[in-house]
C-alpha cells in the first residue's frame, strides 16, 4: 500500500482565504499535515480538515496568499501535526508552530508528539488541592487558585491583564515545598510590545531561564494560531508528566485564537453558531483547556492562566461565555476599578474559583478562610447595590445602617482589592479582611459560624463581644 | 471494492469483547470524513442505529443515516487519520449497554467503557496510559468477578418478563435483583442453580411456553440504549424526592418519577447543585452523567463520594452511584450517546423496584453534540443551528422518567427521576435548549447570576422557579399539618418583598411605611436564615423536620413583628431593637443539628410568642 515515493500533487481545485482544495488525492488521512510548495518555491504547512471522495480540504497555516491552482504543489506527510519536546526547550523561544526562533541551535528532541494530545481519563486524574499563593488578595483571599486549575482572566481592551498575568507568573508559589513553577508561554496574535513586556518581566523575576516561549504575534499568520496553543500544551504535558515539573501555562490572547477559528469555519461555509463562531467552538476550546490538571501517580501538574479580551466588555459574548463554561472559574477585570486607580482592578463579584474549597481551610490556608470570604462577598454585594441607589436618591437619603455598608464597599476596594505591586501573604490578606469587618457587630457576621467568631475573640481581645 | 467476509478481522485491541454472532458482516469503504461524521459505501443491509466498526483501528460508530448505498456513521472516537478507502463493518447490533451486578460504584464513558480498566495494565501486562486511547474495547462489567447468586424461584416455576429470578448481594447494603429480561418470552425455569457466577455465565434456562428454543439465563443482559425498557403502566408521581435542600423541598419540590431542569449561566452553581442532589436525595440509586463537562469535576465526585456516607444505608455513597463521564474534550458523538446510556441504566434499576435519580450535567452539551453532528450532515438547521428534531429528542429523553409499575407477575413500584442541568449561552433562558426543556419538565429551578455573585447559594431564584407537582398533602401527612400553609405564606412574602424592592430601588427604604418594612425584613430573614444553604458545611443536608422548625420560627417572628407594628405598640425600628436576641438565634438556626433544634424549638417558639404578647 504505502510507497517509498511520496506523491506530489499538482491538482489544486480551489484556493481562498485559509483553504486550499486538492483533487485526486489518495491515501490521505484526516488531520494529516500537508506540505505546500508555492510557485515561488517556498514551503508552507497545512492540515487536512475534510476528505470527500478523492478531494482533500486543506487549511493552510500561513494563508493562501501567493498560491495558485496550476503551479502550487502539495505532498502529504503521512502524519498529524507533531512537535519535538524535551528539557532542552527550557529557556528557548519558538515560533507559533514550534520552530526555534531565538537564533540558538536546533532542539534535540527527546520525543516527537502529536500536538492534539489525548483526553485524560477522568479516572486517572488527581483532584487539584494545593493552594497557590499568588500574593494578590483578590485572588488568594476570595478566588483562590490551586495547582492544576485552569483559570481565565476576562479582560477588556486597555485593562492590565498582561501585567496581572506576568505578576502571577513571577509570584506564584506553593508554600509547603520548593514549588517553583516552570512557565510555558503561548502568545496568540498579541503585539510585539506585549510580547516583549512578558519577556522582560519573566527575565526580571529570573523565570525566563526556565521558561518556554511560543510566539505567534499579531503580524504572524492568523491560522497558525490554531496550532500554537496545542504545541505549547504538548510541551507542557511532556514537562509536567514526564519530567515531574509544575508547569504554569499562560495563553494570551484567546480572543485572537477564536477569531482564527471563525475565519476557517466561515471559509468552509459551515453553518454558523452564535455571532458567526462555529458550533463546535465549545468542544474545540475544551480540547485546549482540559489539558490542565494533575494525574494520579505523577508528580507534575499543569496550571493554566488564560487571558482573553471580552469584545465590548461583554461577558455574555461567546468567547468568554464558552470559556467560563469550561474553565474552573474566572477572574474578571473591571474598567470602573481601573479608572479609580485600583490595581489589580479585579471585580470580585463576577469572579469565581471553583476549586477554591479544595485548596483552603485548616492546614492549607486557615480555618476561617471560607467564612471570611463569604462574609466579605455578602457585605460588598450589599454595598454595591446601595451605590446604585445613591446614584438615584443621593447619599443623604440613606439610613445610618446603609451608610456603613457603603463605606465598607469603598474601603474594601481601596484597602483590600487595591494593593499596587506589593505582594501579600495569605495571612496578611485574611488579617486585612478581619480589619475591614471589625466595625461590624459579630451578630451581623451571619456568614461566619459562631465557633470561628468565638475562637477569634479568645485570641484577640480587641474584637467586640461575641454572642454565646 | 467492498467484499463480504464472514466476520470482521479481530480487533487489534488488548481486550476483546465477545460480540453477538455476526454471520456475514457487511463491509464497506469510507468515502468521506468530516470531523466525527464518516460516510461509507457498500454496507448492504445495515440497519439504522447499528454499531459499525470504522477504519483499521475499528473505532466505534453508529449508523445514523442511510441514503441509497451511502451510510452515514457518527463515530464515538477521535477520527484523526481516517482515510477515504478505509474499511467499515456493520456489527449487526444496536448500541447496547450491559446490565447486571458490578454497575454500582462504576465509572463509564459515554458508550459504557469502564474508565478504571483503561488505566490498568492490559491482559498482556502492558501498562496503560492515563489518556483515553482509541480503538480499545472493554467489557462494561468485570468478566472475572464471581457473584454469589441465590435463586428465588424453583425449577418448573412459571415466570414472565420482569419476574424475580434471584438476588446477588452486590454491596453489604444492596441486593441486586436478577430479573427475567424484558425481551424474553414467558416460560418455565429449568436448572436454575445457586452458587458463584461470573456475569456472562449461564445460571439456568427458560423454556418458553410457546415452544420456542430454550433461552439461557445469566446474571447480566444487554439492552439497546435508544429503546425505553417496557413497563406495565405509569403511575401519577405523588411522593416527593427529598433533597435536603430547603429552597427545593419547601418551595419547589419534585416528585419521585418527576423531571426538573436547572438552567443557569456559568458560575451560578449548576454542578454544585447537581452534586448536592446526587449526595443527599433520598433515592436508592443515583446515576450521574457528566456530559461534556469538566474532567476535574468527575474526579471530585470520585474522590468525595467514597468518603461520604449514604444517609439511608450508612454505606459509602459510591455504593449507590453509577457515573457516566464523557468530559468536554472526549469525542463529541459519545456525548450524544452518554445520555441514553445513563437513562437505560437508570431504567434497569427502576425495574428492580427502586427509586432512581438521574442527574445529567449538562443537557446543553448533549444538544450541542446533536447540533454538531447535524451540521456535519448538512441538515437544514432550525433555531440557532440546532436540528429541527431537538424538541422531539428532548421529549424522548425526559419521557423516560416516571413512577411506574414494573413488568412481572408481582409488579413492583419503581421510579426514574431526571434532573437535567442546562447551560444557556450568556445565561439567557430564551435559547432553544431551555425553552424546549421547559415544555417538558415538571419543575424548574432557575439559577440567578445576581444571587450567585453575592454568594447566595443555592442561587435558585424563588420568583422565576416553579413546580407542577402538588405534594402538599404528602408534607401535611408526613411532616406537619401546618406545612402547606407555611409554604404558601413564605412564597407570598417573598413575592411581596420582590415587588417592594423595585420601589426601594427608586425611592430608598426610608420612604416606606412600617408595614412594608416588616415585609422587607422578613424577606431578608427568609433569604439569609432559611433559603441560603451552604453545600460545604454541616448544613448541606437539611432534614424536612429541621426545615419545618426553621420556617415555623421565622414566620412566627414575622407574625409577632407584624402584630406589634399594626397595633402601633412599637415602631418597626423599636421592634428590631427589642427582638435582637431572637433575631440572633434565627440567623444561627442552620448551624444547629436536627436534635439540637428539636430540643430548642419549643423554647424558641415560646420566646417569640412571649415577645409578641410582651407589650400587652
Amino acid at each position: 500500500m504505502s510507497s517509498l515515493l511520496t506523491t506530489l500533487y499538482r491538482t489544486g481545485h480551489f484556493a481562498a482565504g485559509p483553504l486550499l482544495i486538492f483533487d485526486r488525492v489518495k491515501d490521505v488521512g484526516l488531520g494529516e499535515i500537508a506540505i505546500i510548495t508555492a510557485p515561488d518555491g517556498k514551503e508552507r504547512l497545512g492540515q487536512v480538515l475534510e476528505l470527500d471522495g478523492d478531494r482533500a480540504v486543506i487549511q493552510v497555516f500561513e494563508g493562501t496568499a501567493g498560491l495558485d491552482l496550476d503551479r502550487t504543489l502539495a505532498r502529504f506527510s503521512g502524519r498529524g501535526a507533531r512537535i519535538g519536546v524535551g528539557l532542552g526547550m527550557l529557556g528557548r523561544i519558538f515560533d507559533g508552530s514550534g520552530n526555534p526562533i531565538d537564533g540558538g541551535p536546533p532542539l534535540a528532541p527527546e520525543a516527537l508528539l502529536d500536538v492534539n494530545g489525548m483526553p485524560i481519563n477522568p479516572y486517572a486524574r488527581a483532584h487539584p488541592a494545593d493552594f497557590i499563593q499568588t500574593g494578590i488578595s483578590a485572588i488568594d483571599g476570595l478566588n483562590t487558585l490551586v495547582r492544576g486549575q485552569k483559570l481565565p482572566i476576562f479582560s477588556g481592551f486597555g485593562l492590565p491583564a498582561n501585567e496581572l498575568a506576568a505578576q502571577i507568573a513571577a509570584q506564584a508559589q506553593v508554600r509547603d515545598e520548593s514549588g517553583e513553577f516552570v512557565v510555558v508561554f503561548a502568545a496568540l496574535g498579541i503585539t510585539h510590545r506585549e510580547a516583549s513586556f512578558f519577556r522582560q518581566s519573566l527575565e526580571a523575576s529570573g523565570a525566563l531561564a526556565h521558561a518556554v516561549l511560543f510566539l505567534n504575534l499579531a503580524d504572524d499568520p492568523a491560522v497558525e494560531r490554531l496550532l500554537t496553543p496545542r504545541a505549547a500544551l504538548t510541551a507542557a504535558e511532556y514537562l509536567a508528566f514526564e519530567h515531574d515539573l509544575h508547569v504554569l501555562v499562560i495563553l494570551t490572547d484567546m480572543t485572537n485564537y477564536c477569531e482564527a477559528l471563525r475565519e476557517v469555519a466561515t471559509a468552509r461555509e459551515e453553518v454558523p453558531g452564535r455571532r458567526g463562531y462555529p458550533g463546535y467552538m465549545y468542544t474545540d476550546l475544551a480540547t485546549l483547556y482540559e489539558r490542565a490538571g494533575r494525574i494520579r501517580g505523577r508528580v507534575g501538574s499543569i496550571t493554566q492562566l488564560i487571558i482573553l479580551t471580552m469584545p465590548d466588555d461583554d461577558i455574555t459574548h461567546p468567547i468568554p461565555d464558552l470559556t467560563g463554561y469550561i474553565t474552573e472559574g474566572q477572574i474578571v477585570l473591571s474598567r470602573d476599578l481601573h479608572r479609580k486607580g485600583v490595581y489589580p482592578p479585579i471585580d470580585v463579584l463576577p469572579s469565581l474559583s471553583r476549586l477554591m474549597n479544595a485548596g483552603i481551610g485548616p492546614e492549607k490556608t486557615r480555618e476561617d478562610h471560607r467564612a471570611v470570604a463569604d462574609q466579605l462577598y455578602a457585605f460588598y454585594a450589599r454595598g454595591r447595590d446601595l451605590r446604585r441607589l445613591v446614584a438615584i436618591i443621593g447619599e443623604g437619603s440613606l439610613s445610618q445602617e446603609d451608610r456603613r455598608f457603603l463605606a465598607f464597599a469603598n474601603r474594601f476596594e481601596q484597602e483590600f482589592i487595591h494593593q499596587g505591586r506589593r505582594e501579600r501573604t495569605i495571612e496578611e490578606t485574611l488579617e486585612r479582611a478581619w480589619d475591614l469587618l471589625s466595625p461590624f457587630d459579630p451578630d451581623e457576621l451571619t456568614r461566619i459560624p459562631r465557633t470561628i467568631l468565638q475562637k477569634r475573640q479568645r485570641n484577640n481581645k480587641t474584637t467586640s463581644e461575641i454572642p454565646t | 471494492m467492498p467484499t463480504t467476509t464472514p466476520s470482521p478481522p479481530p480487533k487489534p485491541s488488548h481486550y476483546t469483547r465477545p460480540l453477538r454472532p455476526m454471520g456475514d458482516a457487511p463491509k464497506g469503504v469510507i468515502t468521506r470524513v468530516s470531523g466525527p461524521v464518516v460516510e461509507a459505501r457498500g454496507l448492504k443491509g445495515a440497519l439504522l442505529y447499528h454499531v459499525a466498526w470504522v477504519g483499521p483501528e475499528r473505532l466505534i460508530g453508529e449508523i445514523i443515516r442511510l441514503a441509497g448505498d451511502v451510510a452515514t456513521i457518527q463515530v464515538y472516537e477521535d477520527t484523526s487519520g481516517l482515510k477515504v478507502g478505509d474499511e467499515v463493518w456493520d456489527t449487526g447490533a444496536p448500541l447496547w449497554v450491559e446490565l447486571g451486578p458490578g454497575l454500582l460504584g462504576g465509572i463509564f464513558d459515554g458508550v459504557q467503557r469502564p474508565l478504571p480498566l483503561l488505566t490498568q495494565p492490559d491482559d498482556q501486562g502492558r501498562p496503560q496510559e492515563p489518556y483515553i486511547a482509541r480503538g480499545v474495547i472493554l467489557p462494561a462489567l468485570d468478566r472475572q468477578q464471581r457473584w454469589p447468586f441465590t435463586p428465588a424461584v424453583n425449577d418448573g416455576d412459571h415466570v414472565e418478563p420482569g419476574d424475580l429470578l434471584g438476588t446477588v448481594p452486590e454491596t453489604p447494603h444492596f441486593h441486586h435483583r436478577i430479573l427475567v429480561p424484558p425481551d424474553y418470552p414467558p416460560g418455565r425455569v429449568e436448572g436454575l442453580r445457586s452458587g458463584e457466577f461470573r456475569v456472562r455465565e449461564v445460571i439456568g434456562h427458560l423454556i418458553p411456553d410457546n415452544g420456542g428454543p430454550r433461552r439461557p439465563l445469566r446474571l447480566s443482559h444487554r439492552w439497546p440504549v435508544r429503546k425505553p425498557r417496557p413497563i406495565r403502566r405509569r403511575l401519577d408521581p405523588n411522593i416527593p424526592l427529598i433533597t435536603g435542600q430547603r429552597v427545593i423541598d419547601t418551595l419547589f419540590p419534585i416528585a419521585k418519577g418527576g423531571t426538573a431542569i436547572i438552567p443557569g449561566g456559568f458560575g451560578t452553581g449548576k454542578t454544585v447543585t447537581e452534586q448536592s442532589l446526587a449526595k443527599w436525595a433520598d433515592a436508592d440509586i443515583v446515576v450521574y452523567i457528566g456530559c461534556g463537562e469538566r474532567g476535574n469535576e468527575m474526579t471530585e465526585v470520585l474522590v468525595e463520594f467514597p468518603e461520604l456516607k449514604d444517609p439511608r444505608t450508612g454505606g459509602p455513597l459510591m455504593h449507590r452511584t453509577v457515573l457516566i463521564a464523557n468530559t468536554s474534550n472526549m469525542p463529541v458523538a459519545a456525548r450524544e450517546a452518554s445520555i441514553y446510556t445513563g437513562v437505560t441504566i437508570a431504567e434497569y434499576f427502576r425495574d428492580q423496584g427502586l427509586d432512581v435519580a438521574l442527574m445529567a450535567d449538562s443537557t446543553s452539551r448533549w444538544g450541542e453534540a446533536l447540533r454538531e453532528v447535524s451540521g456535519r450532515l448538512e441538515e437544514m438547521p432550525g433555531e440557532e443551528g440546532y436540528p429541527a428534531y431537538l424538541a422531539s429528542r428532548l421529549a424522548g429523553f425526559y419521557e423516560r422518567a416516571g413512577l411506574v409499575e414494573t413488568l412481572g407477575q408481582e409488579p413492583r413500584q419503581g421510579s426514574v427521576t431526571i434532573i437535567g442541568a442546562v447551560s444557556p449561552p450568556g445565561g439567557d433562558f430564551s435559547e432553544p435548549m431551555t425553552q424546549n426543556s421547559l415544555r417538558l419538565v415538571g419543575a424548574f429551578w432557575a439559577l440567578d447570576v445576581n444571587l450567585a455573585r453575592r454568594r447566595h447559594f443555592p442561587a435558585i431564584d424563588w420568583i422565576a422557579s416553579f413546580t407542577h407537582y402538588h405534594l402538599d398533602d404528602w408534607f401535611r401527612d408526613h411532616v406537619d399539618a401546618l406545612w402547606p400553609e407555611l409554604r404558601a405564606q413564605a412564597q407570598r412574602l417573598l413575592q411581596e418583598e420582590r415587588e417592594l424592592e423595585e420601589i426601594v430601588q427608586l425611592v430608598g427604604s426610608d420612604a416606606l411605611g412600617d408595614p412594608e418594612k416588616v415585609i422587607l425584613d422578613t424577606g431578608y430573614l427568609l433569604r439569609e436564615a432559611f433559603l441560603q444553604q451552604s453545600a460545604f458545611s454541616d448544613d448541606a443536608f437539611c432534614p424536612l423536620e429541621k426545615q419545618f422548625f426553621m420556617l415555623r420560627l421565622v414566620l412566627a417572628y414575622h407574625g409577632a413583628v407584624k402584630q406589634h407594628v399594626r397595633s402601633g405598640r412599637c415602631t418597626f425600628d423599636q421592634c428590631i431593637q427589642e427582638s435582637a436576641p431572637i433575631r440572633r438565634s434565627l440567623f444561627r438556626l442552620k448551624e444547629m443539628t436536627l436534635d439540637e433544634l428539636r430540643a430548642a424549638f419549643p423554647d424558641l417558639l415560646a420566646q417569640i410568642e412571649h415577645w409578641s404578647q410582651g407589650r400587652h
